[in-house]
């Protein structure tokens, strides 16, 4: 593998709600990402996914914890070198409706961030680039002096996509981009994202909440549970062998397409609500739902450890 | 769980004519406009807005419709009843009622509009500020408002004009003391809900400074319930003017507002009946049309809200 582009060490994000009362979203979270890899996300909503993301793109301060982006720590950047990261690392929202300033045209929407980097001399020029922009993303370049509420959820999300292409950058964070589009717009939209990759090299970091979709589009996938990842490996790996129970349950979850093999196997559900991260369980925080809970589960907090080649998981058992 | 399953062969790019079925064709309007076509359904309001207008108008062009001023006596002709020279009658005085009235209009319009824009200013600052940046920031200038809230505002405004002396100025910058605060509070609020919308975080991640996110996304957007605000704050400081009026704290004389004439008038209403009649008219007239309207505006920037 080539050297990582992101490296996350430790990251900790605790929302203090008064009371003495800790949320712990996201709890010593360490991965990798390598330059051009894709590295998907899954896990139950509530999970702390939304906020990791937020966090490594500095929309949030870390708790705990630092990410590197080059090697270089973002929570420690300042001036030009943070303006810079601001065009490096980008990110697509979930919800094409709230993702999207409802009184700006989308001429400004994505001139926007030609005008805080000085990406554009001129309105002229402006407008060439924001034309060029909606047609990188297969907008009819016509519309840019439309406002949001006159587009569909796929092509706000497009609109979304070009904003953060504007800036030229490296690394995106995707959140649950197509989990609130129709099933036939999320593979277009799936589709662009991958196109533009090749295109331009991109690095990706992929979340969403049903695993059918990662897997299609990651190299890695991280399952994650309660602030915490759980599961980590290569798409295959991981499909083929998952070796956290959390991760055979969400599997067990996704429709096999032969009604033969659908017939036959064996559906782990999960029982029990996800517990709150403000109490998190004892030793193993998924004890309190895991089929295969046994009374060390309760007491003795699971290592992270690499159980087969470049496959991690932490669970007693795996 | 989501109980689809994406198999590769549904991810084939698709051609350049398949995308055609996906575009709106429909003439572009903003939120604006929208608010616009919304409000002008809205007869009661629209009418208020026509009558606001023609007081506006009356107030800035009376002074050219009859050979009278507000402020020359003609002791000969006091206390004259309306008639074909002096459409509104006079006064005491024998000043014109009609020039008299619409200057009063016209002033009492001018500390409504006054005190309104800087509560706005005030407001979307502090507000805005409060909103923004929540935590300690918020803590502190919230209890300071809390504290200005709690006093009296009457008594603070009294005491101001007292100390200095009565002017529209002075009457402005009164109202003006405790009157941003409830501005505040709304921008505060709506600045708090909207600055986690994911438009602002976008902004963030494209490096978008402070004041850009505050006047190019937060305020835009919370322009609806300050311009509400805006049109209650209107009809409450005209009120509040007449009544310091009735303390003797208006505008001096010769100069009037609605409230100076309606107080003019009191000490002889029983003799004299039309000299309180039409500042009476005119005030209730504009506090209700101003009121109208802010509900109107308000249904039509906000259409959840509607009841
Ligand atoms: N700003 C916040 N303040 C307090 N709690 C928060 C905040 N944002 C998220 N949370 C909590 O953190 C947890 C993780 O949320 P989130 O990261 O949005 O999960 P996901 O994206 O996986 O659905 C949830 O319990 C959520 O209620
Ligand atoms: S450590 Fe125990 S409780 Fe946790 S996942 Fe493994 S078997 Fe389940
Ligand atoms: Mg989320």
């Amino acid at each position: 593998m080539s050297k990582p582009l992101i490296e996350v060490n430790h990251l900790s994000k605790f929302f203090n709600l008064g009371n003495n009362q800790i949320l712990k979203a996201v709890n010593d979270l360490n991965f990798s990402i390598a330059q051009g890899e894709t590295v998907g996300v899954v896990g139950e909503s509530g999970c702390g996914k939304s906020t990791a993301g937020r966090t490594m793109m500095r929309l949030y301060e870390p708790t705990n914890g630092e990410v590197l982006f080059n090697g270089k720590n973002i929570y420690q950047m300042k001036g030009a070198e943070l303006k810079q990261l601001r065009r490096d690392m980008q990110m697509i929202f979930q919800d094409p409706y709230a993702s999207l300033n409802p009184r700006m045209t989308v001429m400004d929407i994505i001139g926007e961030a030609l005008d805080v980097h000085k990406l554009a001399g001129s309105r002229k020029e402006r407008k060439k680039k924001v034309e060029q922009l909606l047609e990188l993303v297969n907008l009819n370049s016509a519309y840019a002096s439309r406002y949001p509420h006159e587009f569909s959820g796929g092509q706000r999300q497009r609109i979304g996509i070009a904003r953060a292409l504007a800036v030229d950058p490296k690394f995106i964070i995707a959140d649950e981009p197509i989990s609130a589009l129709d099933v036939s717009i999320q593979a277009q939209v799936v589709n662009l994202l991958q196109e533009l990759q090749r295109d331009m090299g991109l690095t990706y970091l992929f979340i969403a909440h049903d695993l059918s979709m990662v897997k299609h589009i990651s190299d890695r996938v991280a399952v994650m549970y309660l602030g915490k990842i759980v599961e980590l490996a290569r798409s295959e790996d991981l499909y083929n062998d998952p070796r956290h129970p959390y991760t055979r349950a969400l599997m067990s979850a996704i429709p096999i397409p032969d009604p033969e093999v659908e017939e036959k196997r064996e559906r782990i559900v999960l029982g029990g609500d996800l517990p709150s991260p403000i109490h998190l369980p004892s030793g193993c925080p998924f004890h309190t739902r895991c089929p295969m809970a046994t009374e060390k589960c309760k007491v003795d907090v699971p290592k992270f450890l690499e159980v087969k080649d470049k496959h991690f998981a932490s669970c007693h058992y795996a | 769980m989501s109980e689809q399953t994406l198999k590769p062969e549904q991810f084939a790019k698709l051609k350049k004519s398949e995308h055609a079925g996906e575009l709106v064709v429909r003439e572009s309007i903003s939120a604006w406009k929208d608010a616009w076509i919304r409000l002008k359904e809205n007869k009661l309001a629209m009418l208020s807005l026509v009558v606001l207008l023609v007081i506006t108008l009356l107030a800035i062009t009376a002074q050219y419709m009859t050979p009278y001023d507000y402020k020359t006596n003609d002791l000969a002709n006091t206390n004259l009843p309306p008639n074909s020279e002096h459409w509104f009658g006079t006064d005491s005085l024998g000043r014109d009622m009609f020039q008299r009235t619409w200057m009063g209009a016209g002033i009492s319009l001018q500390v409504g509009l006054y005190a309104a824009l800087v509560d706005l200013a005030l407001g979307v600052i502090i507000g805005g500020i409060m909103g923004y940046y929540g935590g300690r920031v918020d803590e502190v200038l919230n209890r300071f408002c809390e504290v200005m809230y709690s006093i009296p505002s009457m008594l603070l405004v009294i005491l101001l004009i007292v100390v200095m002396e009565p002017s529209m100025f002075t009457i402005v910058l009164a109202l003006s003391i405790t009157g941003w605060i409830n501005m505040a509070w709304i921008v505060r609020g709506q600045v708090m809900q909207l600055k986690n919308q994911e438009y602002v975080l976008a902004a963030r991640t494209i490096g978008a400074s402070t004041s850009r996110i505050m006047f190019k996304h937060l305020i835009p957007n919370a322009m609806g319930p300050i311009i509400v605000t805006l049109t209650m704050t209107v009809p409450s400081a005209i009120f509040a003017e007449a009544f310091l009026s009735f303390l003797g704290l208006g505008v001096q004389s010769p100069a009037a507002s609605l409230g100076t004439l309606i107080n003019d008038a009191l000490k002889a209403m029983t003799v004299y009946p039309w000299r309180m009649l039409f500042p009476a008219v005119l005030i209730s007239l504009t506090m209700l049309c101003f009121n109208i309207f802010g509900d109107g505006l308000r249904d039509a920037l906000d259409p959840k809200m509607k009841k």
